[in-house]
């Protein structure tokens, strides 16, 4: 009794500590989500965690000018409302930006011989003896209560016009072929670095092991010299997208070469003497055999290359540069950083369709992530 | 379906260590040849270099006639079950059974007949369609024999295919490869196992290796009866065989034996006369240890330090004085004999052995 009480608080503890990481883990990305779907106009005043209650902003109007007036029983009057199409409620009004909350709703007040009052629907009636003139409208300042309010608006605009669009699409271009390619010349390496005899296997492997220390960042420069000089050489331009996908190759090859030949070295010998036996060659072994057993480590290394690359932004900007027609997400994502920065809805926005890529491509393969690396490492 | 022979086949490791030494074996077509030894004696090893698998350092081995020594596996005219099935986890029973033909580009309408003939041999019809992790055991055993029909080899090779099975499970699948077997007269039969129930039961010649030599190549009732040396004669019988320090005092066709305590046994071994005086070795199987029913036909005795009862039989442990170590002595049905007693035990003199001092057996 006294080992299953202490053992059932412990799973109480255990359980508690999961669901506080799993909330503190949460909290950003889903902060992230409804802030991009609020309109900004509520978003500029409150946070996101006051989403679903109503908010009191301060806005100001200007009324219909002049020309919309009709003649009423026997005043000029121009009718309209301050809302527009959204709900909400007004609770007070001013005239005079100096006193925005002067008057409370149905109030009428006077301002240069006009009479202007103002009700809680956001309807607003200005009335005169004689006929207005003027241009413009007069400006109204209220403070209304708005519900909450969520919109598609932000992605539109972010889509279009912010040129996020293009990027995501860019990005895709970049990822997809830097995932694939690093995938198939490491598994075929791995299953020749496994199962094939020759001489200088172990040296191979134990080079592979040691480019796994060398950072990426050392061999930029001398990289993009390299690029350089093949660019010239065929008259090329050295920032393509041939170029970034092997950059990506070459940077995550050791780590897919490593994971994947432990993988596969510990796949059993006797299926592939069998496969063997039975006279497939080394490629029909690998073909028919290694790749359907090895696909939760490839699908596991599948979602490293793919993040790892989605969320590059140092390797992207060495080698594709920061024109229009090539900039990944993520250098987007700088940009309006730097010149919207204060935009929220736009920044958050952008921010959330640059995860959801990712998002997906976790919650598609997560069952293999955890399974295939520890199948490969570990064993 | 085809001659085996193997001339003076070695095998040496990389790191120069010689694990098999001058193979020679002639094995006829359809015989069932059983591998069997002590574990890392070689069995598996010597297999291995028969299907391709392993090098082959020395000598030659050849098929039909034919020298293999370089040709890779698949062409050699053989096909191996392994212990652990092998099974390709991830193609149904069929995919399994087809693959060799598949890989062989063999037509269509071909493989199929193949497969769903091995399949009615094996009774494995109804699984056809399944993938191995929803078979059982036996099942799986069934598929990786399948595997090897449907290549229709001139030589089976069985790499201890039984070993991965609970008991039961062995006995009817030893049934079934020996019914196999009898389906098919012709083809030949390699099989490796460290289980010599195994090796007596389905094997026409047994070879027993240790040690990367080949000890004695016979039947299963010749290994028994002729073991022809100290090793062969403990390995094959269990209990083992009782061995005794003896020495030969009187050689003739009538050899009269010393045994260490004094006590002299008449054995009707020929010993040649130049062995007189020399050191050897007498044995005597526990099965064949009776209970003496008469002073002067008794052969060894001593009191009993430990009983066993197996129901079927009683092995006693019988300390003899003079002698290191113990003598068993195997008894059919339960006895009413305890620790502490004092036994006598006989045997037929033509069940007795004797081997020199290298541990040769006489004839």
């Amino acid at each position: 009794m006294v080992t299953s009480k202490k053992g059932s608080a412990l799973t109480l503890v255990m359980h508690a500590s999961v669901l506080f990481l799993v909330i503190l883990w949460t909290i950003p990305t889903a902060g992230l989500f409804i802030s991009s779907i609020r309109d900004k106009d509520q978003l500029s005043v409150s946070g996101w965690w006051t989403a679903l209650s109503t908010s009191e902003q301060r806005l100001v109007e200007r009324a219909l000018d002049p020309t919309h007036q009709q003649f009423e029983e026997g005043r000029w009057v121009i009718k309209g409302n301050l809302m527009g199409n959204s709900d909400g409620e007004v609770v007070r009004f001013g005239v005079s930006s100096l006193q925005p909350e002067a008057h409370a709703v149905g109030e009428v007040v006077d301002r240069k011989g006009k009479q202007i009052q103002v009700f809680a629907n956001g309807d607003y009636t200005i009335s005169s003896d004689e006929e207005m003139s003027g241009r413009r409208g007069d400006r109204i300042f209220f403070t209304a209560e708005i519900p909450p309010r969520f919109t598609l608006d932000n992605y539109r605009e972010v889509l279009s016009s912010e040129g996020l669009g293009q990027s995501f699409i860019n990005s895709l271009t970049v990822t997809i072929p830097a995932t694939i390619i690093p995938i198939l010349i490491a598994a075929f390496a791995a299953y020749a670095l496994a199962w094939m005899k020759f001489p200088g296997r172990a040296l191979l492997i134990a080079g592979v092991v040691g480019l796994l220390v060398v950072p990426l960042q050392m061999s930029l420069i001398p990289l993009l010299k390299t690029y350089n000089l093949v660019g010239e050489f065929f008259g090329v331009g050295s920032k393509t997208y041939v170029g970034i996908w092997l950059a990506h190759t070459g940077f995550g090859l050791p780590l897919a070469v490593y994971l994947l030949r432990n993988y596969i070295a510990g796949l059993p010998g006797e299926i592939i003497e069998s496969a063997r036996v039975d006279g497939a060659s080394d490629f029909d072994i690998f073909r028919k055999i290694i790749l359907p057993l090895s696909f939760p480590a490839l699908a596991s290394f599948a979602i490293f290359q793919f993040l790892w690359v989605w969320n590059d932004l140092l390797v992207a900007m060495v080698f594709l540069g920061n024109n229009e027609e090539h900039l990944v997400l993520t250098g987007r994502l700088r940009e309006l950083l730097g010149s919207r920065g204060g935009n929220w809805e736009i920044l958050t926005a952008s921010a959330f369709i640059t995860i959801i890529v990712p998002l997906c491509v976790f919650f598609g393969l997560q069952r293999y992530l955890v399974r295939g690396l520890l199948a490969g490492s570990v064993k | 379906m085809a001659d085996l022979k193997l001339t003076n086949v070695k095998k040496v490791y990389a790191n120069q260590v010689e694990v098999m030494r001058d193979i020679n074996l002639d094995i006829k077509q359809g015989e069932f040849i059983v591998f069997v030894g002590p574990s890392g004696c070689g069995k598996s090893t010597l297999l291995r270099m028969i299907s391709g698998l392993e090098e082959i350092s020395g000598g030659t081995l050849e098929i039909d006639g034919q020298v293999v020594n370089d040709i890779p596996p698949s062409l050699r005219g053989i096909a191996m079950v392994f212990q652990s099935y092998a099974l390709y986890p991830h193609m149904t029973v069929y995919d399994n059974m087809a693959f060799s033909l598949q890989i062989a580009k063999v037509e269509k309408g071909e493989i199929d007949k193949q497969v769903r003939r091995a399949a009615e041999m094996l009774q494995l019809t109804p699984y056809l369609d399944r993938l191995p992790k929803a078979l059982s055991g036996g099942q799986r055993q069934r598929v990786a024999i399948g595997r090897a029909i449907v290549r229709r080899p001139k030589v089976f090779l069985f790499d201890e295919p039984l070993s991965n099975l609970d008991a039961a499970l062995r006995v009817a699948t030893r049934m079934e490869i020996a019914n196999l077997k009898e389906s098919m007269p012709d083809s030949t039969m390699i099989y490796v196992t460290h289980d010599q129930v195994e090796a007596m039961t389905l094997a026409d010649r047994i070879v027993l290796l240790s040690a990367g030599n080949i000890e004695q190549v016979g039947s299963p009732l010749e290994l028994y009866e002729r073991p022809q040396n100290v090793f062969v004669a403990k390995f094959i019988g269990s209990p083992a065989m009782n061995i005794l320090p003896c020495t030969m005092l009187a050689p003739g066709a009538q050899t009269r034996v010393a045994l260490a305590n004094g006590h002299q046994v008449s054995v009707p071994i020929d010993v040649p006369a130049a062995d007189q005086g020399k050191a050897g070795f007498f044995g005597v199987r526990p099965e064949h240890l009776l209970l003496a029913q008469s002073e002067d036909e008794v052969l060894l005795e001593g009191e009993v330090s430990f009983v066993e009862s197996l129901g079927e039989a009683t092995l006693l442990y019988v300390q003899v004085p003079g002698v290191e170590d113990m003598v068993i002595a195997k008894q059919t049905g339960t006895l009413a004999i305890h620790k502490g007693e004092h036994v006598r035990l006989c045997a037929q003199p033509e069940k007795l052995h004797l081997f020199n001092e290298q541990e040769h057996a006489y004839r």
